[in-house]
């Protein structure tokens, strides 16, 4: 592996977001494709992240920094990926349901599967479920991610569910779910496909999703 | 600055009564099953022993009002509310915080408890206004006001502020004094926002110098995502006890921050002859 992009990886465990943009463009005047800087660059960083931040030996400030020195890197080579027509994993719809407005675990969740290779698309907080529907039936994601963090909200996951199963969506999608009060019961009771405990297993639940 | 206000929370036979110059009053969180599968499961099941032993032990250690929610996701919350008060009450004496956003179920617990009960709670959205206050009139309850409102949680100091006064403002409206509102300047995370520490201590001092209102806190969250949370918590306990803090939900159980509200409170002249300090000195003695 070039040194450049092990340059990079590191720059993204550090969370080293002053330094990254020099790099990437030191990458790219070098010859490198985005799709290898974002390969064989990012995703291993973000990789590497997601592991420590499981064990717990890297924490959520760390994380934010690390997805922020990602999104540095991704300003600059997004451009070249949608030139070059280079697929990613695939569509993560992402959004904290109806009533809630909790979004800290929604979006390390997102910068944990961009970092792993997805297209994001975040429909913010408070999303009702009818915007979810809206939302599947235009960007045809291959996952759909809610986050609930209270008791009184985490209901409006299962009502989401419901108007996509109405609108005859429900299997065009795998349903991740998580949030503080969610169980991998209640997953299991309101049917969604998985319950991740955290962002990194988020991230792991959506690859194999994708597999 | 305005004068510190007392509020008075009653259960039938004991009286707490929150103020700047009293000591802290601990409101222990414990009995709420938001992410504790072991309670959820038994609530489901409609048993309450975890209700009853997580009140005595909050009391034991020193919680002088207990909050209470039976936000149980899927289930009927009046049900389950009105019987976790009606055994609350039977297995201690402390007064309780009624912790619901369900307003039905809000009224009938309200109705079924006897004493003074503190709601959690109100904040500055139309639609809670309508609902909330005219139950805290109407059971002459105190409520706990959240600064947030129809656009979400503000971000400065000065516009959080702006919210609580806006519930204080509503309440006098239907004649409920300023003293039965508690307000909670909301403490986000300091993992995601590294100013959310300052900014809720901030919104406490603007909030007392203008209002003397008591003022609440959620203590536990400030420090999720770090490490070494206690630390955190513990510190900022103490910071926001000073800044004028009356009475924080927090877990009596975790030692260090029940420490550090103690130690606050003989540091703020709260602990005569510092009594409380070292009875506890000596109950932690007798432990080991």
């Amino acid at each position: 592996m070039s040194d450049i992009l092990s340059d990079i990886s590191t720059l993204v465990i550090e969370g080293n977001f002053e330094d990254m943009p020099d790099k990437t463009n030191a990458a790219v005047e070098e010859g490198l494709s985005a799709e290898e800087i974002l390969n064989n660059g990012l995703m291993p960083g973000m990789d590497h992240v997601g592991v420590e931040f499981k064990a717990g030996n890297m924490f959520v400030p760390e994380v934010l920094r690390s997805a922020k020195a990602m999104q540095a890197a991704m300003s600059i080579i997004r451009p070249m990926l949608a030139e070059t027509g280079t697929e990613t994993k695939g569509t993560i719809l992402l959004g904290t349901v109806a009533g809630d407005l909790h979004d800290i675990g929604k979006n390390l969740v997102g910068m944990m599967c961009e970092g792993a290779g997805f297209e994001i698309i975040d429909l913010g907080k408070d999303v009702e479920p009818e915007t979810f529907v809206e939302a599947v039936k235009e960007h045809k994601p291959r996952i759909l991610g809610m986050s609930a963090l209270l008791t009184t909200t985490m209901r409006a996951m299962e009502r989401t569910i419901k108007a996509l199963d109405e609108a005859g969506v429900r299997d065009t999608v795998k349903i991740m779910i998580g949030g503080a009060p969610v169980t991998q019961s209640f997953a299991d009771d309101i049917g969604a496909d998985g319950y991740a405990p955290n962002a990194a297993s988020a991230s792991d639940m959506a690859k194999q999703f994708a597999a | 600055m305005a004068e510190n206000l007392t509020t008075t929370i009653t259960s039938e036979s004991k009286t707490v009564e929150i103020h700047r110059s009293n000591p802290t009053v601990i409101i222990g969180e414990r009995i709420n099953p938001t992410g504790r599968e072991n309670l959820l499961a038994e609530l489901k099941e409609g048993k309450f022993d975890i209700v009853r032993s997580d009140a005595q032990k909050q009391v034991e250690a020193g919680a002088a009002i207990l909050d209470v929610n039976a936000g149980v996701p899927g289930a009927d919350e009046e049900p389950i509310l009105k019987e976790m008060v009606e055994i609350l009450m039977e297995v201690t004496d402390v007064p309780l915080c009624i912790d619901t956003a369900d307003n039905p179920a809000l009224e009938t617990a309200l109705s079924t408890y006897k004493g003074k009960a503190l709601i959690n709670s109100v904040n500055g959205e139309e639609a809670r206004l309508e609902s909330v206050l005219p139950l805290v009139k109407e059971y002459e309850a105190s409520v706990i006001g959240l600064c947030m409102d129809d656009d979400g949680i503000p971000q400065t100091p000065q516009d959080r502020f702006q919210v609580a006064a806006k519930i204080i403002e509503r309440a006098d409206k239907l004649g409920i004094p300023p003293q039965n509102i508690v307000i909670d300047p909301l403490a986000l995370t300091m993992g995601s926002d590294h100013n959310a520490g300052r900014i809720a201590i901030e919104t406490i001092e603007l909030v007392v110098e203008e209002f003397g209102v008591n003022v609440t806190m959620g203590c536990s969250n400030i420090s999720f995502g770090m490490p070494d949370r206690e630390h955190i918590d513990s510190t900022f306990i103490a910071m926001a006890i000073l800044a004028g803090m009356t009475c924080p939900i927090t877990n009596p159980l975790h030692e260090e921050v029940n420490l550090a509200v103690q130690a606050a409170d003989l540091v703020m002249g709260r602990d005569e002859y510092g009594m409380n300090w070292i009875k506890s000195y000596r109950a932690r003695q007798k432990e080991e």
